[in-house]
């Protein structure tokens, strides 16, 4: 993981990725929920040593951050900050399953070495496809698809209330270290006793603030649940979104295309 | 230590997820009970605190590297299981979407991993016993930092289990574990020591934030054995319901059932509602069973090894289409940016 700040700077950028204006950003967030959780479930449900019917999968995050024109650069080097847990479990397939399982010619291949293809590919698509939806929908889109489909109401409320205060407190804790670096010179690495100071006094202000923040919304009538003043609505274009690449998902995940192409093709030229 | 999507089955992320929606769900009930709305800002501005702690590091001496504040253990501290698990839940929900730590599926195991055990385990086990109503700084300190340990090791092992039941590592159990609980035993106690001082800080500059939690009713020694039981209803009901559905070793799950339980009892009922369901998906017909698995495994079922059938002439094929499918996807893409170029 980064450090917080760069993290800060990234929720930012994603949010002024959601705001976008595409045809896909304006699609109800529950479709984009939900499609994005039928996608992660077909990635994962595939066998351990797919690799051929997981390729026709990367349509989906391609073509969404085609036609919503996404940074895919940025999107790259997103995933590949959090790749090391996957590739440090998934390394140790080729020297556990030694076993060779596709012969190309006279090379062989270990299915270790295809298990562990099939790990990163996974990764790489359930990860962006992850990070797409946020771009897309932006996270208080996604706390009202949260609620619009019944998941409970406090957790949703403190979710968003999460958000807001993520950027407050996250600035006033940079502001705290900043100020220990200026007067000790810069000095590297904090004293243990320093970091309980400084921590225990951002723990005092977070609940000071969290009750100045009650109380004012007590002015304003809260009663427990936060009122949203955005009309969703989920339509024709929403359920075409869903069944069209729900399909495309189904298809793909029954049916190893890749090899049904490839041996039309080899029937043609061989 | 956050499980990644591409190293669980969906049965074991199926499993996570409804136990996981289960715990928030009797969670928020608990919390709207209390009729305290002021608990809901209060667990959300927290939950902000946990992600800007750790932009506070201390260098841990003679090592060179440095230690934060962890989450779980100080918030079941702060505000109690119930409402430090939504808190923790929905950390870890940020975490998953912005920072692509773990993933969505794997969010249930996380949130159960991170969540479950300091809140609904290390602390009313460990910290409510060690730290009685009248609490010192000797029993905070030892407290915080044994549930820290503890809740951390727990959540570690679990980790290891899923991965293990997941069957998409090739990683053995006792490698895995090896590997897995020394480095959280370390880690877990910069989070105990960390967490104890914290929460030291706090009880001697103002006490009060500590004293209505310490000495709250809501003990939730006898409700933790209805989550308990719920829980294990729910792994098992899921489980059988799940272990059909496309797992590359459909006897693991199984396994675990028998291991967790160790009770062969509990193998009639799952067995039951695995083959009656299976016989209502076979009628629906929705998801083909093992069928096409058997096509792909040229009937290696019994053989219980890797699949050992290697035809050379579909590996070929399968090359060759995945890369034509590649240049097809890229040729769409192609296509969508011309368009999208055009109309702009």
């Amino acid at each position: 993981m980064a450090t917080i700040e760069n993290n800060l700077f990234d929720i930012r950028y994603m949010d002024t990725l959601a705001s976008g204006n595409s045809s896909l950003h304006k699609i109800d967030p529950r479709a984009k929920l939900i499609t994005t959780l039928i996608f992660i479930c077909m990635v994962v449900s595939l066998g351990k040593y797919e690799i051929s019917r997981m390729v026709p999968f990367v349509i989906y995050p391609m073509a969404l951050i085609i036609s919503a024109e996404l940074p895919i650069l940025y999107l790259f080097k997103k995933i590949a900050i959090v790749a090391p847990f996957a590739i440090l479990v998934g390394i140790f397939n080729p020297f556990f399953d030694t076993q060779p399982l596709v012969q190309i010619g006279d090379f062989s291949i270990s299915g270790g070495w295809i298990s562990f293809t099939s790990i990163l590919l996974r990764f790489g698509l359930t990860v962006s496809a992850a990070l797409i939806l946020i771009c897309l929908t932006g996270f208080n889109g996604v706390c009202m698809a949260l609620e619009k489909l019944k998941v409970p109401g406090p957790f949703v409320v403190q979710l968003m209330f999460l958000y807001r205060y993520l950027f407050v407190l996250i600035e006033e804790a940079s502001r705290m270290v900043r100020a220990r670096s200026l007067r000790s010179f810069d000095s590297k690495g904090m004293r243990f006793n320093v970091f309980v100071q400084l921590l225990g006094q951002l723990l005092l202000r977070t609940l000071d603030r969290a009750q100045r923040i009650h109380l004012a919304m007590c002015c304003r009538g809260f009663d427990g649940h936060v009122r949203l003043n955005r009309t969703m609505s989920f339509g024709y274009r929403e359920i075409q979104f869903i069944l069209f690449w729900s399909l495309l998902f189904v298809i793909a995940r029954w049916y190893n295309l890749p090899v049904k192409i490839g041996s039309i093709i080899e029937g043609y030229f061989l | 230590m956050h499980m990644a999507d591409a190293l669980i089955s969906p049965a074991v992320g199926g499993t996570m997820w409804v136990a996981t929606a289960g715990l928030i769900g009797y969670c928020s009930k608990k919390i709207k009970e209390d009729i305290d709305d002021s608990k809901i800002p209060l667990m959300g501005v927290l939950g902000a605190f946990i992600f800007a702690a750790q932009m506070i590091n201390f260098t841990i001496p003679a090592t060179g590297s440095s230690g934060h504040l962890g989450g779980g253990m100080i918030l079941a501290i702060l505000l109690g299981p119930y409402a430090a698990f939504l808190t923790m839940a929905s950390v870890l929900t940020v975490q998953a979407l912005f920072f692509a730590d773990g993933g969505l599926l794997a969010l249930g195991c996380n949130i159960f991993n991170l969540g479950f055990f300091p809140c609904f385990v290390a602390y009313p086990l460990i910290y409510k016993m060690i730290v009685k109503e009248n609490p010192t700084s000797k029993t905070l300190a030892v407290g915080a930092t044994i549930s820290a340990v503890a809740g951390l090791q727990l959540g570690a092992f679990f980790v290891v289990l899923q991965t293990v039941f997941s069957g998409i590592s090739e990683l053995p159990f006792n490698t895995f574990v090896i590997l897995m609980q020394p480095i959280h035993l370390a880690i877990g106690v910069v989070e105990g020591l960390t967490t104890a001082a914290v929460v030291i800080f706090v009880w001697k500059s103002r006490p009060e934030i500590l004293q209505p939690i310490l000495s709250s009713q809501t003990e939730p020694k006898s409700s933790i054995q209805k989550v308990l039981i719920g829980f294990v209803i729910a792994t098992v009901v899921v489980g059988g319901a799940l272990s059909w559905f496309a797992s590359a070793h459909p006897d693991g799950l199984e396994w675990a059932m028998f291991k967790t339980a160790g009770v062969e009892e509990l193998e009639a009922p799952e067995k039951g509602i695995h083959s009656s369901l299976a016989a209502v998906q076979e009628k629906t017909a929705f998801l083909p069973d093992y069928g096409f698995k058997k096509t792909d495994m040229q009937g290696s079922d019994e053989g219980g090894d890797a699949w050992p059938a290697v035809d050379p002439g579909t590996s070929v094929s399968g090359f060759v289409g995945g890369l034509l499918t590649l240049l097809m996807a890229g040729f769409i893409g192609f296509i969508l940016k011309r368009r999208k170029a055009a109309n702009a």
